[in-house]
């Protein structure tokens, strides 16, 4: 039932320093289904912005792909020469930035801005671009597309510059969209609106999603599964569901545990302790180790694998050992579960 | 109740664009806050937040209105001696810590300027001293007294940007967004430190933000704010229960909640400020149950009492 439209297999990204090689991405593997949302979250540095630029082949000249493979169609994107990408990027594969005043050109109408990638990509002549681009900007709920289309991005709001970026990304009716954190230089109720926005184009164009962001917020409301990132690694994976309600990976136990959401006044909040490791030398072992309560010694000396916990649910933490001693979530955190699913089952969802 | 610590009324500040037209970035907006407390203030970019903290801090000349500190008066014309003591008492943590740390100074003399400029320490050790004590207290090692910004996290400048604040020993201390440029794993170690100083030193925070769910676990009461005005005004969980004006009740609609089988389903509001039939009925702030004040009108104000009722 589920076709697998996109599949990262064991990537592996570093990038050439002075101080030697930073290991941003490290064996990261995941499929992405069709017409899915997949979320990657992480704090800054855990690679996810990394592993996306991998997909888009838009990794800076310093970096070096070690190993690994992604795999499109049959074809391995990471095998293929500048010239061979760019009949995918943006034709199949598009994405969308944080910040729409840098992804926009500032001395460019948006109307050619939208046409350009119909001409470029499809073979569009002039008229017929044009007829697409005033489309999509109704489409991305843009009002008077006659006038707008020969504006300029210093015109138009946050919000707006985004709807742009959106409509730009989904010109060419690709197969993914990559969002890099598409919301977070936002206001929250331009946020709603824009994640709306991406959920109905999403339902419009059949189009699969990958969806970075560390607002673990928008990852409820946007994604059908989650990956969630550290030190270059996927540590825990899963639907939603999986992943808020059964969290099994320190980490996710603590990001969790940290949002203030339904934290009690006067309760401290649960911070984890310490900052992400230096990916020059990344820790041996679980990288989390030295941050988590719950390292064992074998967190220090080897890698944990992946341990699958059910068909959709995957973390990689000794912890799921069969021989590991079994261990509590935060006692703020299993509450908090507790509340939500007594809540969800009762029928109430206020 | 506790003593008023810092009274703003009918504050006004308006900027120029040209010759004929202004912003109106804040208001005709008042308030107090209580010696002690957390007030938050929260609204979308360009609600004029920012600009109340700054104008109260005096960074800029305020148009209109009067804010008064302690009891004293402290916005307009000033002498010398008292505008020295209020920048001794009110102090100011940024967003982005590493634009408000100078790149070429070290953290030693980035801490001691307040000591420096109020000449509060009489020899070098005891300087030396005072900043090692407030390293210490937001989690820094003196040996980091040394090293430069470059050298540290996003966490640990902002622990930095911190020390700055407190060095000359302030009672109310201004926090513009001092969280939203940290990561998830380190904004709650900030609020945590921010919460335990506020215990420890008997501080005042007026906290910046627009991250409501930070707000609401950080503060006492709550301000929101729309257009450079004051909309809604209320104990942060009598806002969060109740809230009655329609931009605060969308506000709140469009936060997402780390919850996936509720989020799915969540509605939101859209606000339509055209909803509010001001031309004769003028809207001022009104105090609807004790401690709870909304922006509207008399007629909106019977509405709101027959909803709540």
């Amino acid at each position: 039932m589920k076709e697998t439209v996109l599949s990262v297999k064991n990537l592996t990204v570093s990038f050439k320093t002075h101080g030697g090689m930073v290991q941003a991405v490290r064996d990261v593997s995941f499929d992405l289904y069709q017409g899915e949302t997949l979320a990657i979250v992480g704090e800054s540095g855990s690679g996810k912005s990394v592993t996306s630029k991998s997909i888009m082949g838009l990794l800076s000249p310093n970096a070096v792909i070690e190993k690994g493979e992604i795999l499109y169609n049959g074809t391995n994107l990471l095998k293929l020469s500048e010239n061979d990408f760019s009949k995918y990027r943006g034709a199949d594969i598009a994405m969308v930035f944080q910040d729409p005043m840098t992804s926009l050109n500032p001395v460019m109408t948006i109307g050619d801005q939208i046409s350009e990638s119909l001409i470029n990509n499809l073979k569009y002549t002039k008229e017929q671009a044009k007829a697409r681009s005033l489309e999509l900007i109704s489409l991305v709920g843009i009002d008077s597309p006659e006038k707008r289309f020969k504006q300029y991005p210093h015109q138009f709001s946050g919000g707006m510059r985004q709807r742009i970026v959106i409509a730009i990304a989904l010109s060419c009716n690709p197969k993914i969209l990559i969002c890099d954190e598409p919301t977070t230089a936002l206001d929250v109720t331009t946020q709603a609106q824009i994640l709306e926005l991406i959920k109905d184009l999403q339902q419009h164009f059949g189009v699969s999603v990958i969806f970075i962001t560390h607002d673990l917020g928008v990852v409820a409301n946007m994604s059908d599964r989650v990956g969630v990132m550290y030190a270059g690694k996927i540590v825990e994976i899963g639907t939603v569901e999986d992943v808020y309600y059964d969290p099994r990976h320190p980490y996710t136990w603590g990001l969790l545990a940290s949002i203030p959401a339904f934290q009690a006044k006067g309760v401290e909040l649960y911070a984890i302790p310490g900052a992400p490791p230096q990916m020059i030398n990344p820790p041996k072992g679980d990288a989390f180790s030295l941050r988590s309560d719950w390292s064992m010694k074998v967190d220090f000396v080897h890698q944990p694998p992946m341990f699958k916990i059910s068909e959709t649910h995957s973390a990689a933490t000794w912890l799921l050992h069969p021989n590991a001693p079994k261990v509590d979530r935060p006692a703020q955190l299993q509450e908090r579960i507790n509340v939500l699913m007594r809540m969800h089952e009762g029928g109430k969802n206020e | 109740m506790s003593n008023v610590l810092l009274k703003v009324e009918h504050l006004k500040q308006y900027f120029k664009l040209d010759r004929k037209s202004k912003v109106k970035a804040v208001d005709d907006v008042s308030f107090d806050i209580y010696e002690g407390e957390t007030f938050g203030l929260v609204g979308e970019s360009g609600s004029g937040k920012t600009t109340i903290g700054r104008s109260i801090i005096r960074l800029y000349d305020i148009t209109g209105g009067n804010v008064t500190f302690e009891g004293k008066q402290a916005s307009g014309k000033l002498k010398k001696e008292e505008r020295a003591s209020i920048a001794r008492n009110m102090q100011m943590i940024f967003q982005d810590p590493m634009a408000c740390l100078n790149p070429r100074m070290n953290i030693r003399d980035i801490v001691a300027e307040g000591i420096d400029i109020h000449k509060l320490a009489k020899t070098k050790e005891e300087r030396d001293e005072m900043v090692y004590a407030i390293l210490a207290k937001v989690g820094l090692a003196r040996e980091h007294a040394g090293r430069y910004p470059h050298e540290f996290s996003g966490g640990q400048r902002q622990r930095i940007g911190i020390a700055r604040a407190l060095i000359t020993n302030p009672k109310l201390v201004i926090c513009d967004e001092p969280i939203s440029a940290l990561d998830v794993s380190i904004q709650s170690q900030v609020v945590n430190l921010l919460k335990k100083l506020q215990k420890e030193l008997g501080l005042t925070y007026l906290f910046i933000a627009h991250d409501l769910s930070m707000v609401r676990y950080i503060s006492d009461r709550i301000a929101v704010m729309h257009k450079g005005k004051i909309v809604e005004l209320a104990d942060a969980e009598e806002l969060y229960n109740n809230p009655l004006h329609p931009y605060t009740r969308s506000l709140m609609s469009a936060i997402p909640t780390p919850d996936p089988k509720s989020e799915k389903q969540r509605a939101r509001f859209a606000y339509d400020p055209s909803q509010h039939d001001y031309t004769t009925d003028e809207p001022k702030m009104r105090e609807i149950r004790p401690k709870h004040f909304i922006y509207c009108n008399e007629k909106e104000f019977q509405a709101y009492q027959t909803e709540i009722a």
